[in-house]
């Protein structure tokens, strides 16, 4: 009898699981037909986003959104890369513990603090070298970057340590070097897992809010450079969601929530089940 | 140049890019730590835990709305989600196992661990916020536990899945009914892994911004009413940060620096107990 009761508990809480991700597709699809019936493909494709004239066009954000991270992604990989490099094969035992608790207090940082860091350190910067504001697109590339660093680095390292120490001693056995080693045993051997973990990277940084508000400028318009100031679906989701005045105003909001969604929901997914399990089932 | 001496050249070049761009990431993370240390040190004062939210240019002004306000936001969100989260691994462990549907809500579950938390803020604002009309503390608690499931359900089905199975295979032949090996025995054996989990699923929703700016909003004031806006740490640091005021920017700092050492201790202790449960 308490035996029933117990497994049904459990089992609704893990179906519960189940139930609130249909839900959240459900409602953020259901908010935003007004805006789709409304603006059709155009909201997707077009950029003006004008609300006092109820004209949404989504695609400065979408834009900024893939050109934010993409940017972010170029700084980031090969340095992590680098990173992931010295901290498996390089560096000492006690470097590697230093390294190790640093990432550990990085995680622990709040990312509304990378932003405030970026707004009040890093813009004045760039402000300095390339002139104009500072804000925009290269600031929040930037400091998105910084922030995925470390769990990047973390995740990549993690994934050059599963080659068997047996494959590289045959390797430095064969008078490679060090370099050898790494280009011609670790990174085909590791290679799913690190293009896994670097994918995993990109769905966090894709969604990510607080790093990027203060640093992007929430300007609706598709950037000329990368300094123009300009906006993606996080930070226009930050910006306006309390300041929506009209129900095509909210769609059209719920319609970019919806948009973030399914980006970063197949993005996660594909590093999970198409990278990641192929590592599993490897070992 | 031989071959050879090519080839040492090249794996010279590459180590030393690959030490650099160690230091390069080590010189940025320690300048967003010093940043946030100094200013954090630098803004801590005694007014912050006496004082609520004040007008800029006051000098009476602090966080205890703020803090109180995260603390109260935390707890109800730990409330709801750790149950939850220890049920539903509970029961990925102990009876869906290797099931079709075990392994569907386990990958779900991991999406929902990476997905846009302020897409979770939307969704809340939707089904709760609209129909209620208001911002309310309920609200942004959810909106945290939503977060909060996933990083538990986790923990929990790992955690009990290294209890060994002759351990519950033992009980069994007692005589005890399955409820009470997965609560006197299972459990047990997993206590220190849950309490690591639930740590680091506290920590996780800690520094949460965006589900809760439209969620549970926020107040200058002191406030415990959970069916009314209510001021965090992390919302009250970012409306502060975008003022133009100094004496505003100075307190987000402050807000900035405990909520960061709290969410460390929190890493800090989980990892220790962890640590402590192996060693045993």
């Amino acid at each position: 009898m308490i035996d029933k009761i117990f497994l049904n508990m459990t089992r609704t809480s893990a179906l519960l699981i189940l139930f609130i991700v249909a839900w959240i597709f459900v409602v953020l699809f259901n908010q935003s037909t007004e805006a789709m019936q409304t603006f059709g493909l155009d909201f997707i494709t077009k950029d003006e986003w004008a609300p006092n004239l109820d004209k949404f066009g989504a695609y400065a954000a979408i834009f900024g959104s893939v050109a934010s991270t993409f940017l972010a992604m170029l700084l980031a990989i090969p340095i992590a890369i680098g990173v992931a490099i010295f901290l498996s094969e390089i560096a000492h035992d006690k470097i590697k513990g230093f390294f190790g608790v640093s990432v550990e207090l990085l995680a622990a940082i709040p990312s509304v603090i990378y932003g405030m860091w970026g707004l009040f350190f890093f813009v004045p910067i760039l402000r300095d070298i390339f002139g104009g504001m500072g804000i925009g697109l290269l600031a929040a590339g930037i400091v998105l970057a910084i922030m995925i660093l470390p769990f990047m680095a973390a995740v990549t390292r993690d994934a050059m340590n599963t080659t068997p120490d047996i494959l590289k001693e045959s390797a430095y056995a064969l008078g490679g070097t060090q370099w050898d080693v790494i280009k011609d045993v670790i990174i085909p051997y590791a290679k799913a897992g690190i293009i896994g973990s670097l994918i995993l990277a990109l769905g966090r940084a894709i969604g990510e809010t607080m790093a990027v508000t203060f640093v992007m400028g929430n300007v609706h318009h598709t950037p000329n450079s990368i300094m123009d100031p300009t906006t993606s679906i996080p930070v226009t989701l930050a910006n306006e969601f309390t300041e929506a005045d009209s129900s095509l105003y909210f769609s059209s909001l719920f319609g970019l929530a919806l948009t973030l969604l399914i980006m970063s929901f197949v993005v996660i997914a594909v590093a999970k089940f198409y990278f990641l399990r192929k590592v599993r089932k490897g070992q | 140049m031989t071959a050879t001496q090519k080839r040492i050249i090249i794996n010279k070049l590459a180590l030393a890019f690959s030490t650099l761009s160690a230091v390069i990431a080590l010189a940025f993370l320690f300048w967003i730590l010093g940043v946030l240390v100094m200013k954090g040190v630098d803004a801590l004062s005694w007014n912050i835990f006496i004082f609520e939210g004040s007008p800029p240019g006051y000098a009476e002004s602090g966080l205890k709305h703020a803090l109180v306000g995260q603390l109260i936001l935390v707890g109800l969100a730990t409330l709801i989600g750790v149950p939850l989260g220890i049920m539903a691994g509970t029961y990925l462990s102990e009876y869906g196992k290797n099931s079709k549907l075990a392994h569907t809500i386990r990958d779900i579950s991991d999406i929902m661990m990476s997905a846009p938390s302020i897409v979770i803020g939307a969704f809340v604002y939707a089904v709760i916020v609209m129909p209620m009309g208001h911002f309310s503390a309920w609200a942004g608690a959810i909106a945290l536990a939503i977060i909060m499931i996933p990083v538990i359900l986790r923990t929990t089905d790992d955690m009990l899945q290294l209890v060994p199975g002759t351990l519950r295979e033992a009980a069994f032949a007692l005589g005890a009914p399955k409820y009470k090996v997965i609560i006197d025995i299972v459990y047990r054996g997993a206590k220190a892994g849950i309490l690591t989990g639930v740590l680091l699923g506290i920590a996780r929703v800690g520094g949460e911004t965006a589900p809760l700016l439209f969620t549970s909003f926020n107040d200058n004031f002191f406030t415990t009413d959970l069916n009314e806006a209510m001021p965090s740490l992390t919302v009250t640091m970012f409306n502060y940060a975008i003022s133009p005021y100094d004496d505003w920017q100075q307190l987000g700092w402050a807000a900035a620096f405990i909520l960061s050492m709290f969410i460390l201790g929190l890493n800090i202790v989980g990892r220790l107990i962890l640590l402590a449960g192996k060693r045993k």
